[in-house]
């Protein structure tokens, strides 16, 4: 039986061997070299600005690249990032950008109009096939040339005046255009670098690897393992390096929020993504400030397929909304982890506030079903709500149940569909009402009022206004004022409450675990967070323990 | 015995080649794709991306042209990671996997095989009950239950295991590696106890005793022997199973294994990472359940000799 005796001894020492006590956490390791440790959520579909999307790579790519300008940690106001200044024609049509002339690729190389050129060309090709196209949609003729319209790049409104000077002409003056700059689907990428190892219009080529990448952010790649970590190091050629406190940062591809909450109690994050629901009270209680919870620019709610009986009659989506308690919801299901909502666009989205036009009022919602021909829920013909399997909405879906039973006196079934059939039911509108939830990209009304114009992709419910298409895409474009283009969202959006196609139930919050030597990490409406500005004090300690 | 081995890799191919055609044909049949998402896709972005992809060819023609990359060794582009190919991905998280699994297997067979064969050695007694018992909650007591019970207790009460990730800290393969162990830990109990009682039955076994051979040498050196046998044969699926099952501890411990591509490949409609994960591991289970019979077969004269007689 030797194999036997030489097989537990084998294991027995592997097991050993990998058994010394845990050292230093990462915390405090991180601390003293100046890294963050970073729970970043998911593992990143890839770093190509252009061709990726999501939360996890959004933070990823702005910490590697940068913008023309950027946003303002505290106050989300744009401020420069690649170019220096710019200049806005008084019609508002024209943008001229200055290029910083220290602004350098990673590489050492500077930064040229002519980089986003050729990049605003890639992102815009028909072949890219970039999610994100429409971002730069603003420009003038680049709708055309995505839609293969126009095939010359040259009619595009994007010019290089000079090796520093960029000029882009809209097709309307867009408020909201030098916010676009902050987003990544308009960052510039390394034009030889990508020609390196592939077409212009590649989306698999091995550019964003290690060793092959250049960016132009504030940090530069150091190591990407597989579902393991990425690791970022301070650049060398970033024009504002001197601003940068931090060395690196590593992000984990935290998936399970259970276990990034864990990870961060034990001290191996700085930073969570997210805190479980059932965790929050807990935090709170203790009073703990560890846990940072903000207003975030994003609206959970039902749409309504208005083609589609009992829900065809404004009546009854009214009664419907008009029956939930959005308070009693968002305080009990929710834990005070949501802000009710009554309309589609977040309250305060850069100073536009959306219409309120109704409270929870069940003896009025019992009227308005009467009248739609089902006194005290008679001759109700059964309705479903879909949602996609996950425990959150399926909460929620049971309250929203519960409420239209005991109020309306009406039968609800609730079901849930795995991720993409219900992305496919919603898409081919095989539903009756749908749970949905909108994040912004850009703080404005613009980004959640154009969902719902008439065969919009977005808008799913079957909603078609000529009034309200006329103001989303021609009246308010051209709005003089700011505050004349906000009274005309404000009318489209009365219009849109009036008529009911979504049943808004709550604006999100984001949440998330800070380590108390954490700072420069500022809670704004898009939880966005420039990494440039972070910077780690050794001395704060987690509960203020001096271990 | 190699006319045995042989057919045995005969008889594998077509099980492949049918779990390829089916899988095949069932992802494309799922509800929903693989460029479907929250936002809207714009029309003529979806067939852009549809062509890079070859999504645009008639079914059928994917079919042949998936064989045929297959039959070079390419399993195709990722859908979700654009970038990186199914074999590059698998080729990351295997050797994660295989090493998580290698040392949840071996904790497994130590703790199981030593409480078998002490259960074994007095049967219905105490201490054949408490070992069982235990083994009886290993087996029910799922990872998702028990990973975060070690880790509250190691990671957070005690502070003495880190509880996420793998390779970044000292000590942080432990917990994952009982948790996902313990569950075959206790089967191996079940069995070893088993094997031992049915060889510590037999005449030999009691020639060795009235020999006058002390018990610890009676056990180590001919019940052991037979008694594992069946421990043996259940090894070739047991890794199998550990390489194709470990999605519940990648997860909870943060783990870069294949475990967590593999389910979420499903769930993102990632139709070339489905069937090269699926290829993959059916080939494994296929591979380790032949291994662990041709092993059971040389521990075995009786297997050996049946394997003579109908070859």
């Amino acid at each position: 039986m030797r194999f036997f005796r030489s097989f537990v001894t084998v294991s027995s020492l592997a097991l050993l061997l990998t058994a010394c006590g845990s050292g230093e956490s990462n915390v405090v390791s991180g601390n003293r070299e100046g890294l963050l440790h970073y729970g970043n959520g998911a593992e990143p579909q890839g770093l190509d600005p252009h061709v990726v999307t999501g939360v996890p790579e959004n933070h990823l790519i702005r910490a590697l690249f940068e913008g023309l300008a950027v946003k303002n940690p505290k106050t989300l106001e744009p401020e420069p990032g690649v170019a220096e200044r710019w200049d806005i024609s008084d019609d508002g049509t024209v943008y001229t950008f200055y290029i910083n002339p220290n602004a350098k690729w990673s590489n050492g190389e500077p930064i040229t109009a002519s980089d986003y050129v050729w990049s605003w060309n890639r992102a815009l090709h028909p072949d890219t096939g970039s999610l994100y196209a429409y971002m730069l949609y603003p420009i003038a003729n680049s709708e055309a040339y995505s839609k293969r319209e126009i095939t010359d790049f040259s009619e595009v409104g994007v010019k290089a005046l000079d090796d520093l000077t960029l000029e882009v002409t809209l097709n309307a003056p867009t408020p909201y255009f030098l916010q676009l700059m902050d987003h990544y689907s308009s960052f510039a990428v390394h034009p030889e670098t990508l020609m390196k190892h592939g077409k212009m219009t590649d989306r698999f080529t091995p550019w964003t690897r290690v060793g092959n990448i250049v960016s132009n952010g504030a940090f530069t790649l150091e190591e990407w393992s597989l579902n393991r970590r990425i690791i970022m190091k301070k650049s060398e050629h970033y024009w504002d390096r001197d601003n940068v406190e931090l060395n690196g940062v590593v992000f984990y591809p935290t998936e399970n929020v259970v276990s990034e909450e864990r990870m961060f109690r034990a001290e191996q994050l700085h930073y969570t993504q997210v805190v479980p629901l059932d965790k929050i009270p807990g935090y709170r209680e203790s009073g703990n400030p560890s846990y940072v919870q903000a207003p975030y620019l994003g609206t959970y709610y039902y749409l309504v397929n208005t083609d589609r009986p009992p829900v065809d009659n404004v009546l009854v989506r009214r009664a419907l909304s008009l029956a939930l308690d959005r308070d009693q919801l968002t305080r009990t299901v929710l834990q005070d982890t949501a802000i009710p909502a009554f309309s589609i666009t977040p309250p305060d989205t850069l100073g536009y506030n959306p219409p309120k036009l109704f409270d929870h009022d069940p003896e009025k919602a019992r009227q308005l079903l009467a009248e739609a021909g089902y006194p005290n829920g008679e001759g109700w013909p059964g309705l479903e709500i879909i949602y996609n399997t996950q425990e959150a909405h399926r909460k929620i879906a049971v309250a929203v149940q519960q409420m239209w039973k005991s109020e309306l006196n009406i039968d609800v079934t609730i079901a849930n569909q795995e991720w993409k059939v219900y992305l496919d039911s919603v898409s081919q509108r095989n539903f009756q009402v749908a749970r949905r939830g909108w994040i912004g990209d850009y703080v404005d009304a613009n980004n959640f009022l154009d969902l719902f114009i008439t065969d919009g992709g977005n808008n799913n419910t079957g909603y078609a206004n000529e009034i309200y298409d006329d103001i989303i895409l021609n009246r308010a474009p051209k709005a003089k004022t700011r505050d004349e283009r906000y009274s005309l969202f404000y009318e489209a959006e009365t219009m849109l409450m009036q008529e009911m196609p979504i049943i808004p139930i709550y604006t999100y919050t984001s949440k998330h675990l800070v380590h108390p030597s954490v700072e420069g990490i500022y809670p704004n409406l898009m939880d966005s967070l420039n990494l440039k500005y972070v910077k780690l004090h050794p001395e704060r300690r987690l509960n203020g323990e001096a271990n | 015995m190699l006319r045995f081995i042989f057919w045995r890799l005969i008889q594998a191919i077509p099980v492949i080649f049918v779990v390829i055609t089916a899988t095949f044909f069932l992802v494309r049949s799922a509800p929903g794709g693989p460029f479907d998402s929250e936002k809207a896709v714009l029309p003529e972005v979806k067939r852009a991306l549809e062509a890079q992809y070859k999504l645009d060819l008639p079914l059928h023609e994917q079919y042949f042209a998936y064989l045929s990359d297959l039959s070079n060794g390419d399993l195709g582009p990722s859908f979700k990671y654009p970038g990186r190919s199914v074999n590059e991905i698998l080729g990351s998280g295997l050797p994660v996997t295989a090493e998580l699994g290698l040392y949840a297997l071996s904790f497994a067979l130590l703790i199981g095989v030593l409480a078998g064969v002490f259960a074994a050695l007095k049967p219905n007694t105490r201490q054949d009950y408490i070992p069982m018992g235990l083994a009886m909650i290993g087996i029910c007591m799922p990872s998702f239950l028990l990973g975060p019970l070690l880790v509250l207790v190691f990671g957070i009460y005690l502070d003495w295991l880190p509880i996420a990730g793998w390779g970044d800290l000292p000590g942080d393969k432990i917990l994952p590696s009982i948790t996902l162990g313990s569950a075959y830990a206790a089967y191996i109990a079940r069995l070893s106890r088993a094997g031992m009682l049915e060889i510590l039955s037999q005449d030999y076994i009691r020639t060795a005793r009235a020999k006058g051979l002390p018990e610890w040498r009676v056990v180590t050196q001919h019940a052991l022997r037979g008694g594992l046998i069946p421990v043996i044969a259940f090894l070739g699926p047991a890794f199998a199973g550990l390489l194709a099952g470990s999605f519940v501890v990648e997860t909870i411990f943060q783990i870069p294994g294949l475990g967590r591509f593999y389910v979420q490949a499903a769930f993102n409609r990632d139709y070339t990472m489905i069937l090269g994960t699926t290829v993959f591991l059916s080939t494994l289970i296929v591979f380790f359940n032949l291994i662990s019979d041709v092993i059971a077969a040389w521990l075995n004269p009786r297997l050996r000799a049946q394997f003579k007689g109908a070859a």
